[in-house]
């Protein structure tokens, strides 16, 4: 089971002055189990691509399959398909509407014909699992939140909808380290625990090393990379003409690879990369 | 979706008419629409049928796509041309039941449509190639004389600018709400009449906070940067009037003079 992207193309505003082709002939797959990153600078076309992925968009050219069913099909198919992928946007706190966060994070099962008591059931759920005290939030409107509690109220918005595929769009812009920090772990937990694929787009390469299986690069609406990380951060000009950064720990290492020590460049902590360099200086010592 | 609409019809380009300043182009407009109304012969007719053409070529507006500005008012036109065929006494053409379509009806009722078509040629040249900010920067310049008896000019160009700016945000805004509520699950295109209308809600309310965000911000913004209205601003871009506008004003100007004389002499 997976999602087939199978040589899409997409166009804005097609036989318009403002034409502009966004995606160019992209094809890829995303395997049920894996966590696939989507980096590229700012206008290369992954929200684009993103939007896809649950048939908000239509390709000009080519199809998404989503397992098996095209999601530009007509028919209740192509409906189911389309809900088993989850679509958090970038800054999805600016769709928050209801007057309660427990309303708003119940909106999507309430528009799926879920019935009340499971709603209730998955919004506990969502909530506690964005880190979100049920009983303390539920009664509260979302508009008095912080901007992270705002944030993780709209994802578990989308996680009350239990998508088999989870999309997020840029999920960590503009939040603090530590709110960085915290998303992410949560979003891993989520792979790990409840076997959900996930997809998101970055431009934070250390983000994408940590935790993605794979990653794929845009650079002006075409697909120039897809591979593990580890490998694909080896093709430094492809990475760096899409307007992207090598990790830190990458660059030093392959810097000081450069200067004769023996090490190898893929680690992508601090931990890691310091025991490395102590074991390459260790080793010359020694020689 | 949404964003298929662009606003206003403006159509990026370099030609002589782009370049123009503004202001003539109103002023100018003005004068030729005035024109259009008041010389009635046949061969004015043809003088200004063939300058709008020649105009249209000269600012590399598609010409399907200046055509299609007449669209809002097809029906219009139509009408006007059925209505003139069957009231205006003449030789028959046809009947449709009692109504009576005469060959005098039929040219009168050209000439007016063609009058009408031309004005919304002309104006839409106007817009095609005409900024937004450029039309409402002339609007304030064109207004100011008004200030001494009160009309706030540069205070409503100010205006008309930021909400002209905003549109595009807005719908791009809309657009994107839209797709975040479909992708929980809410359809806009089935059901009856009130649940499409409650649809509306979950993209109303985010709009509206996301607008009076901007506004807050936007003023902020402004405020932090010294803005205190108008008195003794100046501007990044000065409208100048050029050679070119001066052409275009000397060639208006022969135009004109040359139909009153073919008014007064009968030719
Ligand atoms: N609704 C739209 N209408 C027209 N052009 C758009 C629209 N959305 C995006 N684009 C254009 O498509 C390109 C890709 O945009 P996007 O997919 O949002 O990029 P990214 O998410 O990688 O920053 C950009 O050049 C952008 O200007
Ligand atoms: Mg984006």
């Amino acid at each position: 089971m997976s999602i087939e992207i199978k040589n899409i193309s997409y166009t804005y505003m097609p036989k318009t002055a403002f034409e502009h082709q966004a995606l160019k002939n992209v094809s890829f797959t995303l395997n049920e189990g894996e966590v696939t990153a989507i980096a590229g600078h700012t206008g290369s076309g992954k929200s684009t691509i993103v939007q896809h992925l649950n048939g908000l968009l239509h390709p000009t050219d080519g199809q998404v399959l989503v397992d098996g069913t095209d999601l530009a099909s007509k028919g209740d198919e192509a409906v189911k398909a389309r809900q088993l992928v989850g679509l958090v946007f970038q800054y999805p706190e600016h769709q928050l509407f209801e007057e309660t966060v427990a309303k708003d994070v119940g909106f999507g099962p309430k528009n799926l014909g879920v019935s009340e008591e499971e709603t209730e059931k998955r919004v506990r759920e969502a909530l506690e699992f964005v880190d979100l005290d049920y009983d303390v939030f539920k009664d509260v409107s979302p508009f008095q939140l912080s901007g992270g509690q705002k944030r993780r109220v709209a994802i578990a918005g989308v996680l009350a909808l239990k998508p088999k595929y989870l999309v997020l769009d840029e999920p960590t812009a503009g939040l603090d380290p530590r709110g960085r920090e915290e998303l992410l772990s949560r979003v891993c937990e989520l792979h790990k625990k409840k076997k959900v694929t996930l997809i998101f787009v970055s431009h934070k390469m250390e983000d994408v090393a940590r935790i993605a299986d794979r990653l794929i690069v845009m650079n002006h609406g075409e697909l120039v990379i897809d591979a593990p990380p580890r490998k694909a951060f080896l093709e430094e000009a492809a990475i760096k003409e899409a307007g992207l950064d090598i990790p830190v720990t990458v660059r030093l290492l392959t810097e000081l690879k450069e200067k004769g020590f023996s090490v190898d460049t893929d680690a992508f902590t601090i931990d890691e990369t310091a025991k490395r360099i102590a074991r390459a200086i260790k080793e010359r010592g020694r020689r | 979706m949404l964003t298929d609409i662009t606003l206003g019809q403006y159509f990026p380009g370099t030609s002589f008419l782009h370049r123009m300043d503004p202001r003539m182009k109103i002023s100018l407009l003005f004068v030729w629409i005035v024109g259009i109304f008041v010389f009635d012969m046949p061969k004015a007719y043809g003088v200004f049928t063939a300058a709008t053409v020649l105009l249209a070529i000269i600012s590399r507006v598609p010409l399907l796509t200046l055509a299609k500005s007449i669209k809002p008012l097809w029906m219009i036109l139509v009408f006007t041309l059925l209505i003139h065929m069957c009231g205006t006494p003449g030789e028959a053409l046809f009947h449709i039941s009692v109504f009576e379509f005469t060959k005098e009806g039929f040219m009168q009722g050209f000439v007016i449509c063609l009058r009408l078509a031309l004005l919304i040629f002309l104006s839409s040249l106007l817009t095609f190639t005409t900024s937004p900010l450029e039309l409402t920067d002339a609007m304030e310049s064109l207004l100011s004389p008004l200030k001494c008896i009160g009309v706030p000019a540069h205070e409503l160009a100010m205006m008309m600018s930021i909400a002209l700016r905003f549109v595009p945000t807005l719908i791009e805004e809309t657009d994107k709400i839209m797709k975040a509520q479909q992708s929980r699950g809410v359809n806009f295109e089935s059901g009856n009449v009130i649940k499409r209308l409650s649809s509306l809600v979950p993209i109303l309310v985010p709009l509206f906070i996301s607008a009076f965000r901007r506004a807050d911000e936007l003023a902020m913004a402004m405020e932090a940067r010294c803005y205190r209205g108008g008195e003794g601003r100046t501007r990044m871009k000065e409208l100048k009037v050029r050679a070119l506008d001066y052409g275009a004003c000397a060639c208006t100007v022969v135009l004109m003079a040359a139909l009153v004389v073919m008014k007064v002499e009968g030719i």
